[in-house]
């Protein structure tokens, strides 16, 4: 008897939390339970999790690259992503500024641990190379962004501390060390501020291999996309060492455009460099 | 840089039918480049240039429709003042029309394509001929007509070439440096096959990536790019004059990459006349990241020619040692240094190049090149041909 009566109101209850979900998809609760180690990887974790399904993604990627006297430089980037579930994600760029470099493009397999696969195609000599990939700390066109700060972000690229939770501007953060797994990485950790309402990256502190603090990276302008897929439209790394600064603006984000595993070879790879 | 243009510019493509519901997408880019060259030896044949001078353009324009389902390209290359006047010449680089269908991507128009791994010397690469008035490396190819069909399957890329037109190689003339002590009569050359330029040549390539190995197979069945070289008398002047001959090519192509190495192999096999024969060019190359703190790399390289035929067979690598290290900046500009040379283990000759290149402001480009050839003997006939050609090159260009 008591099931028959339940029924309806299990079902009703069972639809209102499924229409609830998506709001409190992001929600995340810090547990006393775990260490602080714990407690960071659950952050990044969640993070990683909350942005899960964008399927692919195309975008445009403008730099302005400025030295200490304020000299700017400009890098136009176009991009196109897949997602890949449970590995790194596989993406196309094709250079479009400066024009000596036109129609370079790079075609890159990421994995979370493993050696990514990167091919680079050079329109001068309508060549395919295949590249090493150990340098993840070299800079990205000559900008303050190391190749490592624009490759996919993977949970297990990574080891975690939870610092602790302040305000971040309006928004209140946790703060959670990174430290690189892999030993090519230019950094012994960052420190990354995580908003507590949608878990989105607002600031990164990167700290060299002697432990100093070697830039800054604040996101701003983040829109949220397919209802739950947050993306920032402008990325300013600063380095203090050097005085130097990369203000990365996106554009033209779109995402399940329907790319698949056949919109990432080498023939598409020749093609985006004509 | 973007924009749409009426439908006029697509005459030009030949494949209105499929134009009905299509948005048109322009593109155009290019180069102007000034280029000067001085030779420190003036002592070779007394007709030829000391110094040359002289304007390049390569202008391209790019229609694509279906969104990128269908491209039309067209690049012209075209050299001006030079003092050699063979080298004031047009060509084709790139007149084609790609589609991409479902299961198949058609190239059919003039092309270029690259094949191949090594940096030294390219034994696999046989689709385009060389422009070799343009610089003695090799490296500029001509426009080659083509109808390439490729395949992507998970077993790796297919694809199948039919190759209708013969491009006969450029030489310099008279006036011109990188030439054998007899003037190169381009314009008479002969052919092994009565067809001569209009023989039809096919080719086949499979190339695949697995894990860290990328490999490349091919077999080439056609002219000979690479022809030979017959003393003629012409009327009481005694020139060279090109032969082409038919060859029957296979050839594998192989790079493993492995943390900071590079493992890089080709070799062929090609059955032509007078001989056939048996090359490869192999050799590693290792990159140090971020060298002593600061953002550059270094890589070094180092490779091995060898050919069958051996000495006396006039090729440029029988049995030689190339070295070279790669200085890139990472800088703001791509500054970037290359220096290279190669040792010939038979006959002692050395070259040595040097190229250092960096950007200028957002659409200019300064470059720097410098070759040195030292050879005695005269049985290592390529590089005793240009043993009095050592030079340096300014080139400066504007992008647009």
């Amino acid at each position: 008897m008591m099931t028959k009566i339940l029924t309806p109101i299990s079902l009703v209850t069972a639809l209102v939390s499924s229409l609830a979900l998506p709001l409190a998809a992001h929600a995340f609760e810090l547990d006393a339970a775990l260490t602080p180690e714990q407690q960071g990887l659950a952050i990044s974790q969640a993070s990683k999790d909350s942005d899960k399904g964008w399927q692919d993604m195309q975008g445009e990627m403008n730099m302005v690259l400025r030295n200490k006297q304020g000299q700017e430089s400009v890098r136009a980037v176009r991009m196109s992503s897949l997602e890949v579930q449970g590995d790194g994600d596989k993406s196309l760029s094709v250079f479009d500024e400066p024009r000596d470099v036109k129609g370079t493009a790079f075609l890159s397999f990421s994995h979370a641990l493993e050696a990514d696969e990167q091919w680079l195609y050079l329109p001068a000599l309508k060549r395919v190379k295949r590249i090493a990939s150990r340098n993840k700390s070299g800079p990205f066109m000559g900008s303050e962004f190391a190749y490592e700060d624009l490759s996919s972000f993977e949970v297990e690229k990574y080891t975690y501390k939870y610092v602790g939770t302040e305000a971040c501007g309006e928004l209140q953060c946790y703060v959670v060390e990174n430290f690189p797994v892999d030993k090519n990485s230019g950094y012994t950790r960052r420190i990354a501020w995580i908003d507590t309402e949608e878990l989105r990256a607002q600031k990164v502190d990167f700290y060299d291999r002697k432990n100093s603090l070697l830039k800054t990276l604040t996101y701003e302008g983040y829109k949220e996309y397919e209802g739950k897929h947050w993306r920032p439209d402008l990325m300013k790394m600063v380095n203090h060492q050097s005085g130097k600064s990369t203000d990365l603006a996106w554009s033209g984000y779109r995402f399940k455009t329907g790319l698949s595993d056949e919109d990432f070879n080498q023939n598409t790879l020749k093609r985006a460099g004509r | 840089m973007k924009r749409l243009l009426p439908l006029a510019g697509l005459l030009l493509t030949g494949a209105l039918p499929s134009l009905v519901q299509a948005e048109l997408y322009y593109e155009k880019s290019g180069n102007l480049s000034l280029e000067g060259r001085y030779f420190t030896d003036s002592d070779a044949d007394q007709q030829q240039t000391g110094a040359q001078l002289s304007v390049s353009l390569q202008p391209k324009l790019l229609w694509e429709w279906n969104g990128g389902d269908d491209a039309v390209t067209l690049e012209l290359f075209k050299r001006f003042l030079d003092s050699d006047d063979e080298r004031n010449h047009f060509d084709l680089r790139d007149f084609s029309w790609v589609h991409v269908a479902d299961s198949f991507e058609s190239r059919i128009g003039f092309r270029r394509v690259f094949w191949g791994v090594t940096e030294f010397q390219h034994l696999v690469d046989v689709i385009n001929q060389t422009d070799a008035v343009e610089a003695p490396d090799g490296e500029d190819k001509l426009g080659q007509p083509m109808v390439n069909v490729s395949l992507v399957r998970d077993w790796g890329i297919v694809d199948v070439f039919v190759l209708p037109y013969f491009r006969e190689r450029t030489f310099a003339g008279e006036e011109g440096r990188f030439r054998p002590a007899l003037v190169v009569d381009a314009d008479h050359p002969q052919y092994e096959s009565d067809d001569e330029q209009k023989h039809i040549d096919y080719a086949l390539r499979w190339s695949h990536y697995i894990g860290d190995f990328d490999i490349g197979l091919h077999v080439f069945k056609g002219t000979n790019r690479d022809p030979l070289l017959n003393a003629e008398l012409q009327g009481s002047e005694l020139v060279l004059v090109p032969y082409y001959a038919q060859m029957t090519q296979f050839g594998l192509d192989l790079q493993a990459t492995i943390d900071s190495w590079l493992w890089k192999f080709e070799t062929i096999h090609r059955n032509t006349q007078p001989e056939n024969y048996w090359a490869a060019q192999g050799g590693l190359e290792y990159t140090f990241y971020g060298v002593m703190d600061s953002n550059a790399d270094i890589g070094v390289l180092t490779e091995y020619g060898w050919d069958q035929r051996g000495e006396g067979s006039g090729v440029l690598a029988q049995n030689d040692v190339f070295a070279g290290a790669r200085l890139t900046f990472n800088d703001v500009d791509d500054s970037a240094l290359l220096i290279g040379g190669g040792y010939d283990l038979d006959y002692g000759s050395t070259s040595l190049v040097v190229e250092g290149s960096k950007r200028v402001g957002e659409s200019f480009k300064v470059s720097i090149d410098g070759n040195l050839f030292l050879a005695d003997e005269s049985d290592d006939a390529v590089l005793y041909s240009i043993r009095e050609d050592d030079y340096v090159q300014l080139t400066l260009e504007y992008f647009y």
